[in-house]
């Protein structure tokens, strides 16, 4: 089973489909640094440095979401995607394929890298300037916004704002003002950086499907990844060590999460590594979403993710022979290839782990 | 009347309560006191000695008559009067003694017959021990601290015999070797190979000599070891003469026709079992669809396991409803289960489905690797079941948690030292 390496891979993803299934391709390093910015999961990012390359390894999974993709209406309100499935099988990997898909379409990306990041070990929690009850960020806020800046440079200067938004006594943006002006402001003012992200959000929302001139339309492609965290329990504090009761950032995020708008898709990730309060063994998503998360984000389409099967689990072994990354004489025999299906139990990220000290 | 050592004659006699030889020590001390540079005390002793039978009446005359001097109580430790139990050396029995023992035991064994209900006649030693311990009940956990009844030869240790006569003559020519058994034995074996080497010349006489005889089959024994063979013969040996026998007897199996003196060599030699079939191996079962599958437990330091092997799988595990991932995250736990399965080369080819409970994650990753190698044991030929017990597949881990003693933290950890 030999994997294949293509060199022109802008339309590539369009072209994956059944047959692709099992083998590897690259994702060029200008999309890489545009686009994942801090997307990837942190392993994969070691192993690009390492190899040189990102290559990512086609799966049914990742291949069904693009099919949807492909096929969805975009005139009515978006459908909303999640991946669920045990540790370590591959979610956030092929939340990413599909997500380089709608880039390589041309779509807007929002991407929420994780969003259990938002509600532990923040440093700052400020209470929000907007509204009294409320508690910002403005840290990972600004944050944020700088990536979504990297990722969408070509869209800030097209879009509009509709409505103006009084930040401070002294500062305002008004009406008309392109998006990269509200960018700015937020990243400037950290202040205030929550509610650029809601307003920003809003804006998104608003002119997704609106727009039916050739010149403004684009598609919006919303990807969260550990999506439990918004409906979860947070693990923060206010200063008096009492629990906010409710934060800009994650308010905002579950505006967007409902699909009262149209022109686009939402597409999400459970992850139980990150979340707080949540035993290991739950991985559906009833067990990780809660009640309340679960009500919210109904309807959706469930896509589950395994561990690789015979072909798959091939193709990943032979994809580290081929780069030299397992250096053990005995690895390469038939027989440590059997001690690594059984001690990996085929589970991508286990195996990964395994194989970096051999 | 008594006579003391210094042959005063004493008026008052001088007795302990227990009649024993206090008089003599009191009286010797009384007289050193009384006369130290007299000459009367030394060497009388000897003559009491010799003259111990005539007890009372005896008067030794003397040159010099030593005054009679006041008598004195003095008083002596009572260590001196106990009996250095040390220097006797083992207890010793006489044969009589030994006999009546005999005696008694076939007596009882009878008895013992009867109160159970069985045929006095046909009433073997595992009867009896089944018997004492069903009658005697014992919670101990040393086993040779328990109740038993076996047969005088068995218990008491054997001894030698007086080995002279009534004159002082030894009874054997070798007595004052000083090791007469074992230079009795070299002896023998020298005979022996002196016969064999007459043989051979009888048989080159008769032009029938022929190198390749019959030999001796020496392989599953071994020789006996030198405490075995200072049982036998019932006296020390040092290392040197043990090596010096066996030295002999290599010698005598070189010789072409040692199948002669084969059963005197064999005395000599001990069989050793055959260790793998000690192992019991778990009955190969079958389900309704045909699949074999065998059953199997496991313990380590108190966790228990026992696990289904079963055949024509493909190598998913089971753990307590789980996968084996998600039960045991940590790898060499993971590499715990595969080893079995590693070794014997049939990894992909069971499913298994295993219950554990107890103690931590490595232990209970322990009995399950037990478990696994006995339940493989059914599946797999003989020469790969010794391969297993000689990788140590098969040996159950004894360490167990060491006990907390009193007066320390923990099992070894003292509590801190302070110099004063």
């Amino acid at each position: 089973m030999h994997f294949l390496f293509n060199f022109d891979n802008t339309h590539l993803s369009t072209y994956h489909s059944e047959g692709h299934s099992g083998q590897y391709y690259t994702l060029p390093p200008t999309h890489i640094q545009k686009l994942f910015p801090y997307g990837l999961p942190p392993r994969f990012q070691l192993q690009i440095k390492t190899f040189n390359e990102g290559c990512v390894m086609v799966r049914p999974p990742a291949l069904e979401l693009i099919s949807y993709l492909k096929r969805a209406d975009y005139s009515k309100p978006p459908l909303r995607y999640v991946l669920y499935g045990d540790i370590g099988t591959g979610k956030t990997m092929s939340l990413c394929h599909a997500l380089h898909y709608c880039y390589s379409q041309g779509w807007l990306i929002v991407h929420v890298p994780d969003a259990h990041l938002w509600v532990k070990n923040c440093k700052e929690l400020l209470p929000s300037s907007s509204r009294p009850s409320r508690f910002d960020q403005p840290i990972q806020a600004s944050q944020w916004l700088k990536n979504f800046k990297i990722t969408n440079e070509r869209f800030l200067s097209k879009l509009k704002t509709t409505q103006r938004y009084v930040w401070t006594k002294r500062e305002s943006t008004e009406k008309g003002q392109p998006l990269g002006e509200l960018i700015d402001q937020g990243v400037n003012r950290m202040k205030s950086s929550s509610d650029v992200v809601g307003a920003v959000l809003r804006e998104l929302r608003l002119q997704a499907g609106g727009a039916t001139e050739g010149e403004g339309a684009f598609k919006l492609a919303v990807a969260v990844d550990g999506v439990n965290a918004l409906w979860g329990k947070t693990s923060l504090k206010k200063e008096d060590r009492t629990m906010p009761e409710e934060l800009t950032l994650i308010h905002n995020l579950r505006k967007m999460m409902k699909n009262n708008w149209s022109g686009g898709a939402i597409l999400t990730a459970l992850s139980q590594t990150g979340s707080v309060f949540k035993p290991r063994s739950a991985y559906l998503p009833s067990e990780l979403l809660g009640e309340e998360g679960f009500d919210n984000m109904e309807p959706f389409v469930p896509v589950s993710v395994s561990n690789y099967n015979e072909k798959e689990f091939e193709s990943c072994y032979l994809y580290y022979l081929d780069r030299n990354w397992l250096q053990h004489p005995h690895s390469r025999s038939e027989e440590g290839k059997k001690e690594l299906i059984f001690l990996s139990n085929k589970n991508p990220s286990i195996l990964e782990r395994l194989c970096a000290f051999l | 009347m008594w006579i003391c050592e210094c042959g005063i004659l004493q008026d008052v006699s001088l007795q302990c309560a227990k009649g024993c030889d206090v008089v003599f020590a009191s009286c010797l001390s009384a007289c050193r006191r009384a006369n130290m540079a007299a000459s009367g005390c030394r060497g009388v002793r000897s003559i009491l000695w010799k003259y111990g039978s005539y007890g009372n009446n005896l008067f030794v005359s003397r040159s010099k008559m030593v005054p009679q001097l006041p008598l004195r109580q003095i008083y002596v430790a009572s260590s001196l009067w106990k009996k250095n139990l040390a220097a006797a050396g083992p207890q010793k029995f006489t044969q009589e003694f030994i006999d009546k023992q005999v005696e008694e035991f076939e007596v009882g064994k009878r008895h013992l017959a009867n109160m159970m209900g069985e045929d006095p006649e046909t009433f073997t030693q595992e009867d009896i021990d089944r018997s004492i311990a069903y009658l005697f009940p014992s919670g101990l956990f040393e086993k040779r601290a328990r109740p038993v009844m076996k047969h005088p030869e068995e218990i008491f240790p054997k001894q030698t015999a007086i080995q002279w006569d009534a004159e002082g003559r030894p009874f054997h020519f070798l007595f004052y070797t000083g090791k007469q058994s074992y230079y009795s034995l070299l002896h023998d074996v020298y005979e022996k190979i002196l016969a064999i080497e007459r043989h051979q010349d009888k048989m080159r006489n008769k032009g029938l000599f022929t190198s390749d005889t019959k030999q001796i089959l020496l392989t599953g024994s071994r020789w006996l070891l030198k405490e075995e063979i200072e049982e036998n013969l019932v006296e020390n040996i040092s290392v040197q003469d043990y090596m010096r026998l066996i030295q002999l007897m290599e010698l005598l199996l070189s010789m072409p026709y040692c199948s002669l003196e084969e059963e005197f060599i064999l005395k000599f030699r001990k069989q050793l079992e055959v260790q793998s079939s000690k192992y019991e191996i778990p009955a190969l079962q079958y389900d309704p669809q045909g699949v074999a599958f065998s059953v199997a437990d496991g313990r380590r330091k108190s966790a228990k396991a026992s696990i289904t092997l079963r055949d024509s799988g493909s190598g998913n595990i089971t753990i307590n409803g789980r996968n084996y991932l998600h039960y045991f995250p940590v790898l060499q736990n993971r590499e715990q289960l595969m080893f079995p399965l590693l070794f014997v080369g049939m990894m992909g080819r069971f499913d298994i489905e295993g219950s554990v409970e107890g103690s931590g994650h490595s232990a209970q990753a322990g009995a399950l690797r037990l478990a696994i190698s006995r339940a493989l044991l059914s599946f797999v030929s003989e020469g790969e079941v010794e391969k297993m017990r000689q990788a140590g597949l098969l040996t159950a881990d004894p360490r167990i948690r060491e006990r907390k003693k009193p007066g320390q933290e923990g099992a070894r950890k003292k509590f801190t030292w302070k110099k004063r």
